[in-house]
């Protein structure tokens, strides 16, 4: 019984609607738990449920060993840190004094904050921007300013609800940075996202959620090797334009095809073989793209099929 | 509480910087009620029961400055923290409860509407208008009408979803409450029913301690209005924490 969060058949109704059908995960203590999939698939339910903001509507749900019902209490809560979707930082504030204030929720006097929230600025690479109102920051550092917020308290646990969501490529770069460097000191991390890159940059572990259900769990590179070969070839080509009987002849070669999103995808244990025999399948090789199959590959798999999409 | 006192000081915080653009604000307009009212109105009304008109209106300032103060803390600021910056998500997601947050609001409620009183009180007194030293247990007496508005603006801000529903509360409840309390002129002159409503508004049980502590007639009717202001403050003080969660938590 080592698991530091711990749910069984978790499931949360909104009147008719069942937003979470029943899931059940295991977190190990300093590991990167992550929850990926579409939105609405019921990620930040199963966080909010775990920091306290949601009631559980079936199920059960451990933090630490203890168990919670309906909701999370304030001194467990005492042992996370969050990072919610949306920056609910104080605006009325400037940012050392978010820190200050948020320090006070903890119990932790004004001097102990002062100096922990000088730190931290420091670590999230902020201490330039101390005094300054939190409505002058760019999205960036509002976001690492968040993040310094949720670890004013020395969390056990950091929860981060779509961490990188609406940042450019060198803002989430820095933010993957820290919470990596968090990680290497021993922190649980549980992160929800809906970008592959982010979940096979950080995490140990993932679920893979969609409609309220986990599909699959495991790590990055096991999901790959379950769900889809080592290979995969893009076919730029629309579906109607696909030379006849393709799929026999992709199979003959020993590939596998997949229809996901309005594509054809040609997985292949031997990428390089398929590549340069694929005239024989009747497509010209410059409408196709290999590529090693990746994360992405195995959630479009599970997920991509939506009617939608 | 530890932790509604921690939310208090977050409030603080920003309201030392905003003091002064509030103050004057808030000080403009029960000075201008005061000057029309007094000056002008109170040049026809010669005899309040042994009182100027102006004598007669400066304590209801008090109490009705201090109202205002607290409903639009309550009303428009919390909504604001409420739905547009989310601050009490943030709250939530510590180590709060709804009702550490509730009470929090509250007392910063209670505050705004001693300073404020405080402030008008000492307006009234530079105008000559404060005559027993009664009036220095006003700030204390405060709390009490102080928290009976918060958790009235609160819940009623609890119940709404949009920011424009916000002026019903403030035409339909609060300017009710000011025009019928006794400011302007003696409840007793109203018909008999509306003699026995005010006794369900809160403002009358203030004005009359105000009035009863500036002017220096204290008798026992005093205890009267503040039992029944903290009769107020016990019935409301679970509907505000009731109508929080129903909108922080899912």
């Amino acid at each position: 019984m080592s698991y530091i969060i711990q749910a069984e058949n978790l499931a949360k109704s909104y009147g008719e609607f069942l937003a979470l059908k029943g899931i059940s995960f295991r977190i190990n203590k300093g590991e990167c738990y992550g929850f990926l999939g579409h939105n609405g698939a019921g990620k930040s339910t199963t966080m909010r449920m775990i920091y306290g903001l949601s009631t559980i509507s079936e199920g059960w749900l451990e933090v630490l060993g203890e168990r919670i019902a309906p909701i999370t209490p304030p001194h467990l809560k005492q042992v996370f840190g969050i990072v919610p979707q949306e920056d609910n930082l104080d605006p009325d504030l400037t940012v050392i004094e978010n820190l200050e204030v948020y320090g006070g929720y903890f119990k932790i006097s004004g001097k102990e904050a002062r100096i922990r929230g000088q730190e931290l600025l420091e670590f999230m690479g902020l201490s330039d921007k101390t005094n300054v109102n939190v409505e002058k920051l760019s999205g960036g550092a509002k976001r690492r300013l968040v993040i310094a917020r949720a670890l004013i308290n020395k969390p056990k646990i950091i929860i981060l609800d779509e961490p990188t969501t609406g940042l450019d490529p060198q803002a989430r770069r820095l933010v993957w940075q820290k919470l990596r460097r968090l990680k290497e000191e021993g922190v649980t991390m549980l992160l929800t996202t809906h970008y592959m890159e982010e979940a096979a940059q950080l995490c140990d572990r993932l679920a893979i959620m969609n409609d309220g259900l986990i599909l699959a769990e495991g790590s990055p590179e096991k999901l790959i090797n379950e769900y889809v070969l080592p290979f995969v070839i893009e076919v730029r080509v629309s579906i109607d334009m696909l030379p006849p009987n393709i799929n026999e002849k992709i199979g003959a070669m020993g590939g596998r095809a997949e229809y996901m999103v309005d594509s054809l995808f040609i997985f292949t244990e031997n990428g390089r073989e398929m590549w340069e025999n694929i005239h024989e399948t009747g497509l010209a090789q410059h409408a196709c793209y290999l590529r090693p199959a990746n994360l992405e590959d195995v959630f479009l798999k599970l997920t991509g099929k939506r009617e939608e999409l | 509480m530890n932790m509604a006192f921690s939310i208090l000081k977050r409030h603080l915080i920003v309201f030392r910087r905003t003091l002064w653009s509030n103050m004057v604000f808030n000080v403009i307009e029960p000075f201008l009620y005061l000057s029309a009212m007094g000056f002008g109105l109170g040049a026809f009304v010669q005899d309040m029961g042994g009182m100027t008109y102006i004598q007669f209106i400066a304590p209801g300032m008090v109490a009705s400055a201090s109202m205002w103060a607290a409903t639009f803390e309550c009303t428009y600021a919390s909504f604001v923290r409420l739905h547009f910056q989310r601050t009490f998500h943030a709250m939530l997601a510590g180590p709060a409860t709804v009702a550490d947050v509730v009470a929090g609001e509250v007392l910063f409620g209670i505050v705004k509407n001693i300073v404020f009183g405080i402030i008008i009180l000492v307006v009234i007194g530079i105008m000559g208008q404060v005559q027993s030293v009664w009036s220095l247990l006003i700030p204390l007496f405060l709390i009490l009408p102080g928290a009976v508005f918060s958790l009235m603006a609160l819940s009623y801000t609890g119940i709404i979803n949009n920011i424009d529903y916000l002026n019903y509360y403030i035409t339909l409840i609060t300017t009710p409450m000011y025009l019928f309390a006794g400011v302007f002129f003696p409840v007793s002159t109203m018909p008999e029913w509306l003699q026995t409503l005010a006794w369900f508004n809160p403002l009358y049980h203030s004005v009359e301690v105000c009035r009863g502590l500036v002017v220096g007639q204290v008798s026992i009717i005093l205890w009267q209005h503040a039992a029944s202001l903290v009769f107020f403050s016990v019935v409301l003080a679970p509907l505000p924490v009731y109508f929080m969660r129903k909108r922080l938590i899912s």
